[in-house]
């Protein structure tokens, strides 16, 4: 085993990890590992833009960001740590350009700002142009932006390793272990700080918006050693996947005019969100689709809707609402592009001239791995710091999107706490001494590679990832009930039994075995999905993206507490609570 | 309908040289990717097939091989656009050329990367940011002047289509000066002495024959060929 020394490593090369790079890397002696090249991380998909009240087009103020933000969370959001957020969204905005970031620009050279869901101006309740946005490719141009610095400012690259192991004694941490996708060699990174930044873990369930390596190896990694994790229960489905591929249409369509329309040729959302209509929050629109689903009125009674940016119907209902904003081809095409070539590439498609099919995709998660707002892991009910442990972006939970998050929040986390963290983990080096490592470091994760490798079992690993997606799909998807949620922790707990016994892989080679770590990744996978499940049945209210058909109301004399879910030697988990930091805004019913 | 692919191989750790496996697929529709049919052959007939992926929709760039002779990215390639005959069709796929195949459809990106680093590919000015603490303003012209270039992803689709790059590895490649185009068509950089010196060089933009593959391969349909006449065109004239 190869040893490597570092003051701290930072797993994962996506806006969060990037942004954190740069910043620690000014004080301490950094590492960046990513299983990926860094452009290929998946911040580069973000679409539509990055909330910031610059006020560039019309009054903002980042209070208002701030209380769209906890409405948004359905008030689940730690209030100090959305002030933060919204605070400095707007100073790291104005960072990133100042970084070259091309964003496109208002007749006047500013940044051009456009609407999304769920911001509004606070005082007429109406959307707010909010969304600062370089056309349709916001996260691509933020990833090779932070790539570039990174470049120019030499931080240190491990392209294509993969980590799979904490290095934790007690209270203190070590480094990490990775194997090398090209050696299949593994090492060990010996450092005072460890950052995770590994994002998300859409791939458990079958329609997602998520790139197949998202699966949620970091967060996994943690609750391995000995981090409870936060607000599990909570996942995102955005309300415009396109149809049955999941491919992320972003709500900038709606931003720019497109409306929702179900199999009658209705506009629906005015039902259910009278004041904002389509631009009301993701889990609301996702609710509304599957309710339109369910009674019947899909197009052509299949379990989809039309989302239509047509400029003849953007321009009519613009008109309608006395707005003077009318759009044509040219537009689109300018302000949409991205879309415009996914849909015609897979759907065969011109959104200008045809309505796009869409259905709720599994796209964020609101939950991980819990940590303050410099990017330090708490530990349980009483937030104990772990020192030497960061995390930040959608492998973290800060908690600023509590129970649902709000469009571009995402991106807006990623740099604000990447930024924080980096910070604070340069500090914190600054203090720390670099302690020994323990005998036997990594014995354990080369036992089971070695397990992995030569497993004889009748099963392949896609076997057991079909299943996987299926149950959640089925059970723990946009509505879930008692029942439901049942089944999944029984299919859940077959599989990972199955997967620990009777499984096996075909590559039994050490350059590039990517058979190896798809069967690796796959345990994060299942272990993750049995915590959101198990997170998301004890929770007996709907909130956010944890809608339950049996108990369809918000409580919040019982349920206003995030979950934590902790794993047990033995391999089950536990449950425990802590309570939400209120601040300036009481919870009271949502209404868009 | 049934899919028939031909996937060139290379295993080193067991494999001389490269060899062409074939693989029949059953039940394959037309809006299937290749990328789709590659993951079901890895998954359900040899865990062996060795590729990169991730986004799976065009946007990460991990994915570009050579498809029935021509670059493209595998997720972004449809079984409609490659020829169906009848209720057939027949799929060649290779590794990009250009660069050392390191094991089936995984090639070393390194000499790729190292291009791409050589054209200072970030952002360079000594002006202060504004007194005002806000963003540096730019017109919306100046700013659509470099647009098409900012699409890149890297996936190395347009170099390894090159063939002055099949012939000579030294050569920077059209990705690199697609990268360095979006920043010397930039009003707010000042580092355009610095990277044209770079691919003014012997191994720069004069080795370009404007074959045009690189805007055929490229998969973000930006106009490569275009972008390497505009730095060539600043170079000799020494402005943008």
């Amino acid at each position: 085993m190869k040893t490597h020394v570092f003051d701290a490593v930072i797993i994962g090369a996506g806006g969060a990890g990037l942004m954190t790079a740069l910043y620690a890397s000014r004080g301490a002696n950094v590492a960046v590992i990513s299983k990926l090249y860094p452009t290929r991380s998946h911040t580069g998909t973000a679409q539509g833009g990055i909330g910031a009240a610059l006020g560039n087009v019309e009054e903002d103020h980042w209070e208002w960001h701030a209380y769209d933000t906890v409405k948004g969370s359905d008030y689940l959001a730690d209030q100090d740590a959305v002030d933060v957020l919204c605070k400095e969204a707007i100073d790291t905005v104005v960072e990133l350009e100042h970084m070259g970031l091309p964003f496109d620009r208002l007749p006047n050279g500013r940044i051009s700002q456009r609407r999304f869901g769920g911001h509004t101006n606070n005082e007429t309740g109406k959307p707010v142009m909010r969304a600062c946005h370089a056309a349709d490719r916001t996260g691509h141009m933020i990833l090779q932006t932070l790539y570039q610095q990174c470049i120019k400012n030499r931080v240190n690259f491990f392209d294509e390793y993969h980590v799979i192991d904490l290095i934790r004694v007690d209270d203190t941490i070590r480094g990490v272990v990775a194997y090398e996708l090209a050696t299949g060699e593994m090492h060990v990174f010996h450092s005072k700080a460890v950052h995770f930044a590994t994002g998300g873990w859409g791939r458990c369930w079958e329609v997602t918006s998520n790139a197949h390596s998202l699966t949620g190896d970091g967060t996994a990694i943690c609750l391995r050693n000995g981090v409870p994790l936060e607000d599990m229960e909570f996942f995102q489905f955005h309300p415009t996947g396109i149809f049955k591929l999941g491919i992320l249409i972003t709500e900038g369509v709606r931003g720019e005019g497109g409306i929702l329309v179900n199999g009658q040729g209705e506009r629906f959302m005015e039902r259910y969100a009278p004041t904002i209509k389509d631009l009301a929050s993701r889990d609301v629109v996702s609710r509304a689709i599957f309710m339109e689903v369910q009674a019947g009125r899909g197009i052509n009674g299949q379990n989809y809707v039309h989302l239509d940016v047509r400029p003849e119907t953007v321009n009519k209902y613009n008109e309608l609402a006395g707005d003077p904003r009318r759009i044509d081809r040219a537009y689109i095409e300018s302000k949409l592009p991205d879309i415009a070539d996914f849909t015609r590439t897979y759907l065969g498609i011109d959104p200008v001239e045809e309505p796009m099919p869409v259905q709720p995709t599994a796209h964020y998660a609101m939950g991980g791995i819990p940590t303050d707002v410099d990017g330090r892991v708490l530990i349980g009910a009483g937030d104990r710091v772990l020192n030497g442990l960061y995390a930040a972006g959608e492998c973290a939970c800060v908690s600023v999107h509590g129970a649902n998050r709000l469009g571009t929040n995402s991106l807006v986390d990623l740099v604000v706490f990447g930024r924080r963290s980096g910070r604070h983990m340069a500090e914190y080096c600054r203090e720390a001494e670099l302690l020994p490592l323990p005998t036997g470091t990594g014995e354990a994760l080369q036992t089971e590679f070695n397990r992995l490798r030569h497993g004889t079992g009748s099963i392949k690993p896609f076997e057991l990832r079909n299943k996987m997606q299926k149950t959640m799909t089925d059970n723990v998807g946009v509505f879930r009930t008692e029942e439901t949620m049942t089944k999944a922790i029984e299919d859940l707990r077959q599989l990972r039994h199955d997967y620990n016994t009777r499984m096996h892989i075909d590559d039994k080679g050490q350059r590039y075995n990517t058979d190896l770590l798809e069967a690796w990744e796959l345990g994060c996978l299942l272990e993750l999905a049995e915590v959101t499940a198990v997170s998301a049945r004890a929770r007996k209210e709907s909130r956010g993206g944890h809608a339950r058909e049996d108990f369809p109301e918000r409580n919040d004399d019982d349920w206003l507490k995030h979950t934590l879910c902790a794993r047990n030697e033995d391999g089950s988990y536990s449950l425990d609570y802590k309570p939400v930091v209120l601040g300036r805004y009481e919870p009271k019913k949502r209404v868009y | 309908m049934q899919a028939t692919l031909r996937i060139r191989r290379f295993n080193p750790e067991t494999d001389k040289k490269p060899w062409w496996g074939e693989y029949t697929l059953e039940n394959v529709h037309r809006t299937d990717t290749v990328l789709d049919l590659l993951h079901r052959i890895k998954w359900e007939q040899d865990g062996t097939l060795t590729l990169r992926r991730s986004c799976a929709h065009g946007v990460c760039g991990s994915d570009a091989m050579r498809i029935n002779g021509a670059n493209a990215l595998a997720c972004k390639t449809l079984v409609s656009r490659l020829g169906v005959k009848g209720n057939e069709i027949k799929i060649q796929v290779e590794p990009i050329l250009g660069l050392p195949v390191e094991k089936d459809l995984i090639v070393d990106m390194e000499p790729f990367f190292d291009h791409y680093r050589a054209v200072l590919p970030y952002f360079i000015t000594d002006q202060p940011v504004p007194a005002d603490g806000r963003e540096r303003l730019q017109s919306q012209v100046d700013r659509e002047r470099f647009d098409d270039t900012t699409k890149c992803i890297l996936c190395a689709a347009c170099t390894s289509s090159c063939p002055s790059f099949w012939a000579d590895d030294r050569y920077i490649g059209p990705a690199a000066i697609v990268q360095a185009h979006r920043f010397v068509f930039d009003s707010r950089d000042e580092g355009m002495n610095e990277r044209l010196d770079v691919l003014a060089d012997t191994f720069g933009v004069w080795k370009c024959r404007t074959i045009f593959n690189c805007t055929n391969a490229c998969p973000r349909d930006i106009q490569v060929t275009e972008a390497i006449a505009e730095v060539k065109q600043a170079i000799t004239s020494g402005k943008v």
